[in-house]
């Protein structure tokens, strides 16, 4: 019955007996051989196996080297990567759609694709640049223009794009082109957003963007390593290399690791200090008076741990307690990020995103975890840790009308006043 | 055609032979039949028409109908739909507000199940484990995100009140959020592995499909809250559009406008364009008259129900306007006097006619690209909800973009909200720089007790 209907020629099918390679060969195209000629040379006579591990711990090693020497040179640096890394990732999923649907001959497709990803960092950047560089816009004319009329302008870009597809569609490829763009807007949906989530959480503090991304890389390391030195039971029959001793190996070795380096982490100023923009210097500072989350506090450990650990109380940073949250969330829903990637490079039979680094695949081979955790890490600032932003609340709160002005501010005078934080008859 | 499929034919045998060979130690879970159908993806020409929509039009009116010609017994049908659906949404109207989100909360229901059942035909993926559960499950996910972020705002009142309600306010985003990993999740759970690519496609589609009628919809709701006026006359200009169109086409048709929709020309596209700037005027006018679509909807928490009443605000309050020269010869007028909102009510129309046009252009593709003629068989004569709705996508997005840009400023009881929860320094900081300011103004006097 399933082979009669999978033999139906008329209907379209999705299901996997659609190869895309140009040969019609059932094999995924492999990916080239990247690795560069030294470690070629120098590992010539290892076997196989020992190769491939040692290019990959090699790569590792370079890329958490390459990853602290970003963190020395400061935010703006760090932003820039992360949008380096964005449109890179974009880039490969969009690549891997044209080689699903041969659509490199499709009529304005690379360009729109490209306009939309303009578009769409256009407007994300747009609002994060004006809530943190607020006097910055406010000083130059043609940006506060801008600013003030930003969604109004963006929209007209998006639509401008959106005529453009409409117009472009032709005769034979209506298809194609509808899912060419339907591709577009779910990938700029993943990468787009995750990628301003990660920069709000930069600027919220660097604690906020290296821990969450450090728990989800020592969450990979440490699975690996626990499945392949106790690993039997396999996990799940998606990725048949993960095991349960891996999986639970993983958690609790991430959870211990958070712990620590948010420890080391919170006592320097420039972790955990928000990342602000001097208008008189021009240029970012992580400078202030570190929040009640990263000073030093005594806890009681509870009964059942003391007769274990043999203290009675602890000092710890209340930030380490979010860590647990933060390393529970990067081992145990971090992974369902790696499992759809694994299925989506199965559904569409592709061995690695791309072949960028060398043992590894792609940049998104390696960030695929990451996709959830920062928009939890964002989601759980908004919820848990901080309130609204008090420059944007002033901003919005010198474009209303004067009656409202008024309103609001007797509103706050009654509710500080009411609080004691306010005397009565103090004019401040 | 011919040449194609030999290759084809010959590709697939490449391709069984590579396959025989490599089965042996390869790791991949590729059966042999599923190999032996290979479609070309890149024209739609394999695609066949899915059986045409089953005629639903009541008995009553094919009895009456069954005398005329087939050509003008479709124009019939369709003219009285139409009336009918007019007269329905006047009736709405009536009813007030709250009736009139829900009906716009059934009309998105109705257009994204129609959008989600073309997919599940395109794909024949009624099979597919629980995809049907996940994807009523996303939509209630993003519904229930979008409908606490809104509800917040506009019930602050009511929600005060209670206690679970707060809670559920507070921590909205991370309850949305864990809702949606949850889906998410049971994605992931639920690939199968004949059905990876099909149940990836089935996800995508949602989602965009999610993207499209329920972020519209809630812009549409609102703008509705902004005043009825914001609701209603957008709406009738698309509509007005359509109509007139059509007409215009009707009549004096005869350049085709673009080869994507064929019935459509330019005659009826720029008829069309000047008759919806002109209704849109008339319209708006007899509107901007009454409080009733003028005021903000809001929510009053001593009667618990919807009121519209308020002092109207400038954008509708009769001003003189000097009639510019040019014109002045061809009216006669020196000065007129109009609303406000009647240059604003230009600049809607003038999107209905212009850009709207492309969310119709848009759906057609989207018909012809997957070979159906009508998205439902819904409404007899017309098709799905979705077919009478496919111009207004931009519509509502554009109406929301320009309000906020440049209309209202931001909502002063959300701004308020928000400052309640700061922390009391900053909560001082900023009671210190408001004050400055109100100073500055003049709004505030600098005296001891301002």
């Amino acid at each position: 019955q399933e082979s009669e209907s999978e033999n139906r020629l008329d209907g379209e099918t999705a299901s996997d007996s659609e190869s895309k390679s140009e040969f019609g060969g059932s094999s995924p195209v492999p990916t080239s051989d990247d690795t560069p000629e030294v470690l070629n040379r120098a590992l010539s006579n290892l076997s196989s196996r020992w190769k491939n591990w040692w290019v990959r711990g090699i790569l590792t090693l370079a890329m958490i080297t390459f990853f602290f020497i970003i963190i020395y040179l400061g935010p703006m640096v760090l932003m820039t990567i992360v949008m380096c890394v964005q449109i890179k990732c974009f880039h490969e999923i969009i690549t891997i759609g044209y080689n699903v649907y041969h659509s490199y001959d499709l009529p304005w497709f690379r360009t729109l694709s490209w306009y939309f990803l303009l578009c769409v960092n256009y407007f994300f950047y747009g609002e994060t640049v004006t809530d943190y560089f607020f006097t910055l816009v406010q000083r130059e004319e043609p940006l506060r223009i801008l600013s003030k009329y930003h969604r109004f302008i963006s929209f007209a870009l998006y639509l401008t794009g959106f005529c453009m597809f409409v117009l472009s569609l032709v005769k034979k490829h209506y298809r194609l082109q509808f899912y060419m763009f339907g591709w577009t807007h779910v990938t700029l949906l993943i990468v787009v957003t995750q990628s301003h989530l990660i920069i709000h959480n930069l600027f919220e503090g660097m604690i906020w963007f290296i821990v969450p991304i450090s728990c989800v890389i020592c969450n990979d390391i440490m699975a690996y390593m626990f499945g392949f030195f106790f690993g039997r039971t396999p996990l799940i029959k998606l990725s048949p290399k993960k095991t349960w001793e891996g999986f639970i190996g993983g958690f609790f070795s991430t959870v211990l690791f958070g712990l620590l380096l948010s420890y080391v982490m919170s006592g320097y100023r420039c972790f955990t200090c928000p990342v602000e923009f001097n208008n008189d210097t021009n240029s970012f500072t992580v400078d202030c008076e570190p929040s009640e989350l990263f000073q030093l506090q005594e806890y009681n450990i509870p009964v059942v741990l003391q007769s274990v650990v043999g203290w009675k109380t602890v000092r710890m940073y209340p930030f380490q307690i979010h860590s647990i949250a933060l390393s529970t969330f990067a081992s145990l829903i971090g992974p369902f990020g790696g499992f759809f990637a694994s299925g989506f490079k199965r559904a569409f039979k592709i061995k690695d995103f791309a072949n960028t680094i060398p043992g590894h695949g792609g940049i998104m081979d390696r960030f695929d975890c990451q996709y959830l955790m920062a928009t939890f890490v964002n989601v759980y600032i908004a919820s848990f840790i901080r309130g609204p932003n008090p420059s944007k609340l002033i901003q919005q709160f010198l474009t209303l009308r004067p009656d409202q002005q008024l309103h609001i501010f007797n509103t706050l005078k009654a509710h500080l006043v009411d609080r004691g934080v306010l005397g009565s008859l103090e004019d401040a | 055609m011919s040449a194609r499929r030999r290759r084809r034919a010959a590709a697939e045998q490449e391709e069984e032979e590579e396959e025989e060979a490599a089965e042996a130690g390869s790791d991949k879970e590729v059966d042999l039949e599923e190999r032996l159908c290979e479609l070309d993806l890149r024209s739609d020409s394999d695609i066949p028409d899915v059986p045409p929509p089953t005629d639903s039009t009541p008995e009553i009116l094919k009895r009456a109908l069954s005398g005329l010609s087939a050509r003008w017994k479709n124009w019939w049908i369709r003219g009285i739909l139409s009336l009918a659906m007019i007269s329905g949404f006047f009736l709405i109207i009536y009813l007030g507000s709250f009736m009139l989100m829900l009906l716009v909360l059934s009309i998105q229901v109705k257009c994204y199940h129609e959008i989600i059942t073309i997919g599940y035909r395109v794909y024949h993926s009624y099979d597919l484990p629980w995809f049907r559960s996940l994807s009523w499950y996303f939509l209630l996910c993003v519904n229930y995100f979008f409908y606490g972020e809104t509800v917040a705002d506009y019930f602050a009142t009511f929600v005060q009140r209670r206690e679970q309600l707060q809670f559920l306010i507070r921590y909205h985003r991370f309850i949305s959020f864990a809702l949606y990993l949850t889906g998410f999740c049971m994605f992931v759970l639920s690939l199968v592995k004949k059905h990876y690519r099909l149940q990836f496609y089935m996800f995508a589609w949602t989602h965009v499909t999610l993207l499209i009628t329920v972020t519209q919809s809630h812009l549409v709701i609102q703008n509705l809250f902004e005043g009825m006026i914001w609701f209603l006359v957008p709406i009738s200009s698309v509509i007005c559009n359509d109509i007139t169109a059509y007409i215009f086409g009707f009549f004096f048709g005869r350049t085709p406008l673009i080869k994507l929709s064929p019935k459509k020309t330019w005659e009826g596209f720029i008829g069309g364009f000047f008759s919806t700037v002109i209704f849109g005027f008339i319209f708006s006018y007899f509107l901007a008259q009454h409080q009733y679509f003028v005021c903000p909807v809001e929510y009053n928490s001593e009667t618990n129900r919807f009121v519209t009443e308020c002092e109207p605000s400038e954008l509708f309050q009769m001003k003189k306007y000097s009639v510019p020269p040019l014109l002045q010869a061809v009216l006669g007028w020196e000065t007129v006097n109009m609303y406000p909102f009647q240059m604003h009510s230009f600049a809607l129309s003038t999107f209905a006619s212009l850009i709207g046009p492309f969310g119709g252009f848009f759906a057609s593709g989207f018909k012809r690209a997957f070979k159906i003629k009508d998205f439902a068989d819904t409404i007899p004569g017309h098709g799905g909800i979705m077919d009478r709705f496919d111009c207004q996508y931009l519509m509502a997005t554009f109406v929301h973009v320009y309000i906020t840009s440049f209309i209202r400023g931001p909502n002063p009881s959300k701004l308020l909200k928000q400052l309640l929860i700061l922390q009391p320094e900053q909560q001082l900081s900023v009671y210190k720089t408001l004050k400055s300011h109100l100073v500055e103004k003049g709004i505030l006097q600098p005296s001891l007790r301002g």
